[in-house]
């Protein structure tokens, strides 16, 4: 036999075996239809939708100084709408923001959604400025040698035509000699005028010598309770530089005086 | 002949007011009843110099009156008839020259010189004349008489010619030059030209200040915007020296009046330094001084401060020296050596000091009479201290004459050059202004009203 009548035969065979499936296969629809499924066994209402959930809500740092930013990080489920109050608004189901809060705040996270709300809160710590680097060290911290010598060397009173030290000048005096100690001992260039001065009653050329006899004396006093007598120098202004100019006993006592000022 | 009489008259007035000032009570002196009368009838003028008449009446009244030389013959006792020419007067026609009556009573309507010498004017001297203006001059035509004389002839006193500018001023300049002359004939000297100086802090600092004597022209003189004040002029009218903070501690200074600079003064290393007064050369002057001690002390110096020596050496305070414009020996001045500030004198050397007040409250302030023999100064005496009030004392007899009475201030009593008036100041309400009086304590008089006003001195007209 030849290759080609063999090619023949076999080809007649596969088409005889199809003929012969279609055929067998219309013979199947005539097989009875299976059982319906069993029913569930109860008719259970739908399920409750599941309520939000805040998985985190956090600040990033908790502390920060004023004019620093803060992030937020949030990560809400099961929610439809979300805010962070403080004006942050309506935000995705997860996010970050940076925040510049001025001073402590605390944002609070409300997520709505169809099972329900649920809140969480996170404080934002806000440090006052640290304050600005101190000035250099002052010798007298906060007042000047003039300030001193104005608010705490006190003038010296006298009686009337006369220029030694009465016990309430003394007192003064006295007081004022440890003052100036101290001055002078933390302020080397700084030197002080001694003043005398008068009341208006005796003759200006007489008030003169008289107001120069008062401060002599004043400076005398301070020398001898240890007052360097080179920081102090005298005037004497008479009756020229009253401090007040009525005609009485309490005006003219203020004007018998001895008065401490700046030495040029 | 009418230079002799003259003469003569003005030795008599002059006698008199050399009398006068002998004596230790200085009111009968000055304003008592020996005073000679003066009739001054209204002058007037022709035509345009008419205009500044009035002026002029008011001045040459003010200035005689206010030499209180004369007593002043009340105006509406003069009579109708008032000449304005020596040739005005008419011997009456009966008359004199027969009978030798020395006042003949006037029988014709002319004026002559008894109208005025009988009562009820009762003048000695007469004052006339008139002005008129002449080539852009007012001219003044002035006669002083003495009419208790018998005829015209032997009259005339004065009589001279003043010219001055065709205005108020003018005419205010004629009538003192006039009434200068006139003083001049009775031995006062004349005020003319001279300066009052003081201190004023109009401009709210101390400074010094100048003005005519009866308060006009009030001139600023030191710029200095500190205290200035204490002024002393040296006689011969050059210089004014004063104490000025300026420079720290109070120092002297002295300015040239001539220039108004500032001259060369060398102050002594000391707290306190003030001039007082020059001596009556010019030449140096007398200050205070806490130099070499802690006491105010006198000292004297030349007027640019070398030859600087002491003359007092005492612990106490010692102020104001005065030098005797006289003399120039010996020395008023402040010490406090007995208790409260006295008067004392001493000789410039700085011996036989004596003291001149009684001790009883505060003496200070002396000024000298140009005589060298009176001191005028302040005083407490029978009052509260600051209560000062003017007083004259003859230095030799300490008699006392006490010429301002209130109980304010009345203090710096300057004599002035004519030795009649006195200046000072004194503080009458809130401010201390300067006034002048005649030296029996009548017609004060005020100067200044702005600000305050103090330390006056009386400087002559420097030549």
């Amino acid at each position: 036999m030849s290759k080609r009548t063999q090619a023949y035969i076999k080809a007649g065979a596969v088409l005889l075996a199809c003929m012969l499936f279609v055929f067998a296969a219309g013979c199947k629809k005539k097989v009875p239809p299976p059982a319906p499924p069993p029913p569930p066994k109860t008719e259970a209402p739908k399920p409750p939708p599941e309520k939000p959930e805040i998985t985190s809500f956090t600040a990033e740092p908790r502390s920060i100084e004023r004019g620093q930013a803060a992030t937020l990080r949030w990560s809400v489920s099961n929610a439809t709408d979300i805010n962070i109050d403080n004006g942050v608004g309506a935000v995705q189901s997860s996010g970050s923001r940076q925040v510049y809060p001025s001073s402590g705040t605390t944002y609070t996270l409300v997520a709505n959604g169809p099972g329900g709300s649920e809140t969480r809160s996170v404080t934002v710590d806000v440090a006052a400025p640290a304050a600005p680097p101190p000035p250099p060290p002052a010798k007298e911290p906060g007042r000047s040698a003039t300030d001193i010598l104005s608010s705490d060397v006190q003038d010296a009173y006298f009686d009337y035509d006369k220029s030694d030290i009465r016990p309430d000048a003394r007192a003064t005096l006295s007081k004022d000699a440890e003052v100036l100690k101290q001055l002078f001992n933390e302020n080397p260039g700084f030197n002080v005028m001694v003043e005398g001065h008068a009341d208006e009653r005796g003759s200006a050329e007489y008030n003169l010598g008289l107001g120069d006899r008062r401060a002599s004396s004043a400076k005398d006093f301070l020398v001898e309770q240890g007052v360097p007598a080179d920081r102090l120098k005298t005037i004497s202004y008479g009756k020229e530089r009253p401090v007040c100019t009525d005609s009485t006993e309490d005006c003219w006592q203020r004007n018998r005086r001895v008065h401490f000022s700046p030495a040029q | 002949m009418k230079k002799k009489l003259l003469f003569i008259t003005a030795g008599v007035a002059g006698l008199a007011v050399f009398l006068a000032a002998q004596q230790p009570d200085i009111n009968s002196g000055v304003a008592g009843g020996q005073q000679p009368g003066i009739a001054i009838p209204d002058f007037r003028g022709s035509g345009e110099a008419q205009r500044y008449m009035t002026v002029f009446n008011e001045t040459l009244w003010n200035e005689i009156r206010q030499a209180g030389l004369f007593k002043m013959a009340p105006k509406s006792m003069y009579p109708l008839r008032v000449p304005q020419t020596p040739t005005d007067f008419k011997a009456p026609s009966t008359a004199a020259s027969s009978r030798r009556d020395r006042n003949p009573k006037p029988v014709s309507s002319s004026p002559w010189l008894s109208d005025w010498s009988s009562p009820p004017v009762n003048a000695q001297y007469l004052a006339f004349g008139y002005t008129g203006i002449q080539n852009n001059q007012i001219v003044l035509y002035g006669w002083l008489y003495d009419v208790t004389r018998p005829d015209t002839g032997s009259a005339q006193v004065l009589g001279k010619l003043y010219f001055g500018s065709v205005d108020e001023n003018g005419a205010r300049d004629v009538a003192r030059q006039f009434a200068s002359d006139i003083l001049g004939q009775f031995g006062a000297k004349s005020l003319m030209g001279s300066k009052i100086y003081f201190v004023s802090d109009r401009t709210a600092h101390k400074e010094i200040w100048s003005m005519d004597y009866d308060g006009s022209n009030q001139t600023q003189l030191t710029h200095y915007n500190s205290i200035s004040t204490f002024p002393c002029v040296s006689p011969d009218g050059s210089k004014i020296a004063f104490t000025t903070w300026y420079r720290g501690n109070p120092s002297i200074f002295v300015h040239s009046l001539e220039t108004g600079r500032k001259l060369p003064f060398y102050n002594q290393a000391a707290s306190l330094n003030a001039p007082s007064d020059f001596t009556p050369n010019s030449k140096q002057l007398l200050l205070y001084s806490t130099a070499g001690g802690s006491y105010s002390q006198i000292f004297i110096a030349n007027i640019d401060g070398s030859d600087f020596r002491r003359i007092s050496s005492v612990r106490a305070i010692e102020v104001e020296p005065k030098v005797n414009p006289k003399t120039g020996a010996d020395l008023v001045f402040v010490s406090g050596r007995g208790g409260p500030p006295q008067l004392y004198r001493m000789n410039i050397d700085g011996a036989d000091i004596v003291r001149l007040t009684t001790g009883e409250g505060e003496a200070v302030n002396p000024s000298w009479h140009p005589d060298g023999q009176k001191i005028a100064f302040a005083w407490t005496r029978g009052f509260e201290p600051g209560n000062y009030n003017i007083f004259i004392m003859d230095v030799a007899t300490r008699t006392v004459t006490q010429l301002t009475h209130g109980a304010g201030r009345n203090e710096n009593p300057v004599w002035a050059p004519d030795g009649v008036h006195i200046v000072y100041s004194s503080k009458r309400g809130r401010t201390i202004q300067i006034f002048t009086m005649l030296a029996d304590g009548s017609q004060q008089r005020q100067l200044t009203t702005s600000g305050n006003n103090e330390k006056p001195v009386w400087s002559k007209a420097s030549k």
